[in-house]
């Protein structure tokens, strides 16, 4: 076994070190400033100590932003609800579409098959901007602009490449003969893709299932532009901080923070099968 | 006639795996597909079992077309290479999944499946998930699995080849019998001669995309019917040489060692024409110098094979030889000897297309006894 230096032990505890730095300090400092007022955070030279206050959290939660210049309603209880339904409803939807198809893509090689899974997957190259505009349009000729049924659609743009190109590498790891051996001992299709394929690329699912629930959570621009108040999620409407007197950054820190803990949680639980999913689709891909 | 396949062809985009493949099978029989890997064995049984379809040909089975009967309506059993288990499923549901697929009752279920698993000796490991067994228990396991249909049809794909040597040999004597007791009409595809010989009441020797033999297990052996064949079967393999049979005093003869030789007369037909002699390495045997038909080698190694001894040898022209005898038994393990062999134990084949030649039958018999 290769002996590692001392030196070299300490310069790679330093390069650890710095990149954790880098990367988690934004979240730190987004935390510590949602305890704190406005005042505290805007001082030349910032304290590392101050007195902590829950009265960001108190106004999100009651919906009550008092400002400098008097009291605005905000809807950020309201918008935390909506990203939690839409998103949750677009994996959803996602995993009903999805899932199946991956399946007929790794199975049954059908003609053009290889195109049509390609072309899928390049929703995900285009700007989202290339769509957006003349989807705005058909959406508000077909009655689907501003609703949550016309939002989860159009997270199918996030959602469906994403879970069939992961899904797939799952489906095509499975090994044939083991489908097969079903079919021959005497079921039929369904039951097959019912009790082998689907509990074998579990896993691949729920990986799949995650990592869409966090890029819709995550997804600002198709909100942005599709969406009034009433529906919009978390991301769009933290834009309401932003007020004619100034930027409450106390609350869009605490906005921030509830925000990314449902899928920073999420995240932590289901670290190995993020990575797993990801790579594997990355491979296959 | 329980199985027959007529004209099969199959490829997979451009590379031809099956061309125009025929056999048949009789209920009951036991069916042995031998060939080396890439033969298109398994791709032969998978089409048998439904799973792929053929591009052209058909498949009977009881006299009934098997063109767009599903897999699971064919009334199959089939044992995997690789086993197949299904991970996720201890070994007993593994066992009963053709039984729920029945919609059996749960005792008729219970009772197939301690029955098969007391039969193969896996009754203590029926609670194991695949990932917990052994592989002869994994290897039993698929088995019992296939056997648990009661299929009126077996297919059976290499399923020693994963075990180790002891238990293929226990199972090289258990299973034919437990194959007998099924009265299934049986394919067991192998690439080990041997299990073929054991196994088959006949052989279908497959190599290039079809089949290149069908018979029994001594007509393969003793009768193969071109050069792949005879190569494939027998350990040490066939030695084959370069000849020109030419008539001599003593009758047909070729030279070996710048010695005639004398060949069945029935190879008449193959006087001056280029040819291939194979002799099993069991038909050459050390002899007196003086004995007619003795030719001179160079004894170069020595080898024990099992319950055989293994020599090589090289002929004066620099050709070499392989014989084989009984272990134990005289001979020289190295230096100058000579041998002979037994007019009928020589076999012809053509050089140009490696097929072997048939002797006339009456002359044959009369060259016997030379």
């Amino acid at each position: 076994m290769e002996q590692v230096s001392t030196l070299e032990r300490i310069l790679r505890g330093i390069a650890i070190s710095f990149v954790i730095i880098f990367f988690m300090f934004p979240i730190l400092w987004i935390f510590l400033m949602s305890f704190q007022t406005n005042e505290t955070i805007l001082q030349v030279p910032p304290q590392l100590f101050f007195e902590p206050t829950i009265v960001n959290y108190e106004g999100l939660i009651t919906g009550q932003l008092e400002t400098a210049a008097g009291s605005l309603k905000i809807e950020f209880m309201g918008n935390l609800f909506n990203s939690l339904f839409l998103s949750t409803a677009a994996v959803i939807v996602g995993l009903i579409l999805g899932v199946p198809a991956a399946y007929a893509f790794a199975r049954l090689k059908f003609k053009g098959s290889e195109d049509i899974a390609f072309t899928l997957l390049s929703f995900r190259f285009a700007p989202p901007l290339l769509v957006l505009l003349p989807l705005t349009i058909y959406f508000q000729k077909i009655g689907l602009a501003d609703t949550y049924v016309g939002l989860i659609w159009v997270y199918q743009l996030i959602v469906l490449p994403l879970i069939l190109w992961i899904v797939r590498g799952y489906f095509e790891d499975i090994p044939a003969d083991i489908e097969y051996a079903y079919r021959i001992a005497g079921h039929g299709f369904w039951s097959t893709f019912r009790k082998i394929a689907l509990p074998l690329a579990g896993p691949g699912i729920a990986a799949a299932g995650l990592l869409a629930f966090i890029f819709s959570w995550n997804n600002f621009i198709f909100a942005l532009v599709l969406a009034s108040a009433d529906k919009q999620p978390v991301t769009v409407g933290a834009l309401a901080f932003i007020t004619a007197s100034g930027i409450n950054y106390g609350q869009i820190a605490a906005g921030i923070v509830l925000s990314i803990a449902p899928t920073f949680a999420l995240a932590m639980y289901a670290q190995r099968y993020l990575v797993e999913g990801l790579s594997l689709g990355a491979v296959k891909g | 006639m329980s199985l027959k396949l007529t004209n099969i062809t199959k490829s997979f985009k451009d590379d031809l795996v099956l061309n125009q493949v025929s056999l048949s099978v009789e209920k009951g029989q036991t069916l042995v597909l031998f060939g080396p890997s890439g033969a298109g064995k398994t791709v032969l049984l998978r089409l048998i079992a439904g799973v792929i379809e053929p591009d052209d040909g058909t498949i009977e089975i009881d006299g009934l077309d098997m063109q767009g009967v599903e897999a699971e309506h064919r009334g199959i059993g089939m044992a995997f290479q690789n086993f197949a288990l299904f991970p996720h499923m201890d070994a007993h549901a593994n066992i009963a999944s053709p039984l729920t697929a029945r919609k059996q009752t749960k005792d008729a279920i219970e009772a197939g499946v301690q029955k098969l698993a007391k039969l193969l000796k896996i009754d203590h490991v029926l609670s194991h998930q695949p990932k917990e067994l052994s592989n002869g228990q994994k290897q039993r396991t698929a088995l019992a699995r296939a056997l648990a249909g009661e299929p009126a049809t077996l297919l059976l794909d290499d399923p020693l080849r994963n075990v180790d040597a002891k238990l293929r040999f226990e199972m090289r004597l258990e299973l034919p019998r437990l194959l007998k007791d099924q009265n299934a009409t049986v394919i067991y595809v192998t690439q080990d001669y041997k299990e073929a010989m054991a196994f088959g009441d006949t052989i279908a020797v497959m190599s290039g995309h079809g089949i290149q033999q069908v018979g029994t297990p001594a007509d393969i052996y003793l009768s193969p019917g071109n050069i792949e064949t005879a190569r494939l079967f027998g350990d040490p393999v066939i030695n084959l040489l370069d000849v020109r049979p030419e008539k001599g005093a003593q009758g047909l003869q070729v030279q070996i060692s710048q010695t005639p030789v004398s060949i069945a007369e029935g190879y008449s037909n193959a006087v001056d024409t280029d040819c291939i002699l194979g002799i099993r390495p069991e038909a050459l045997r050390f002899v007196d110098k003086d004995m007619p038909g003795a030719f001179p080698v160079i004894v170069e190694a020595e080898t024990p094979l099992n319950e055989k001894t293994v020599n090589l040898m090289r002929t004066v022209n620099g050709r070499e030889l392989m014989l084989s005898r009984p272990a134990g038994s005289p001979g020289p393990s190295e230096g100058e000897a000579y041998i002979a062999v037994n007019t009928s134990d020589a076999m012809l084949f053509e050089k140009t297309t490696g097929n072997r030649i048939e002797p006339l039958h009456a002359a044959a018999k009369s060259g016997d006894s030379a």
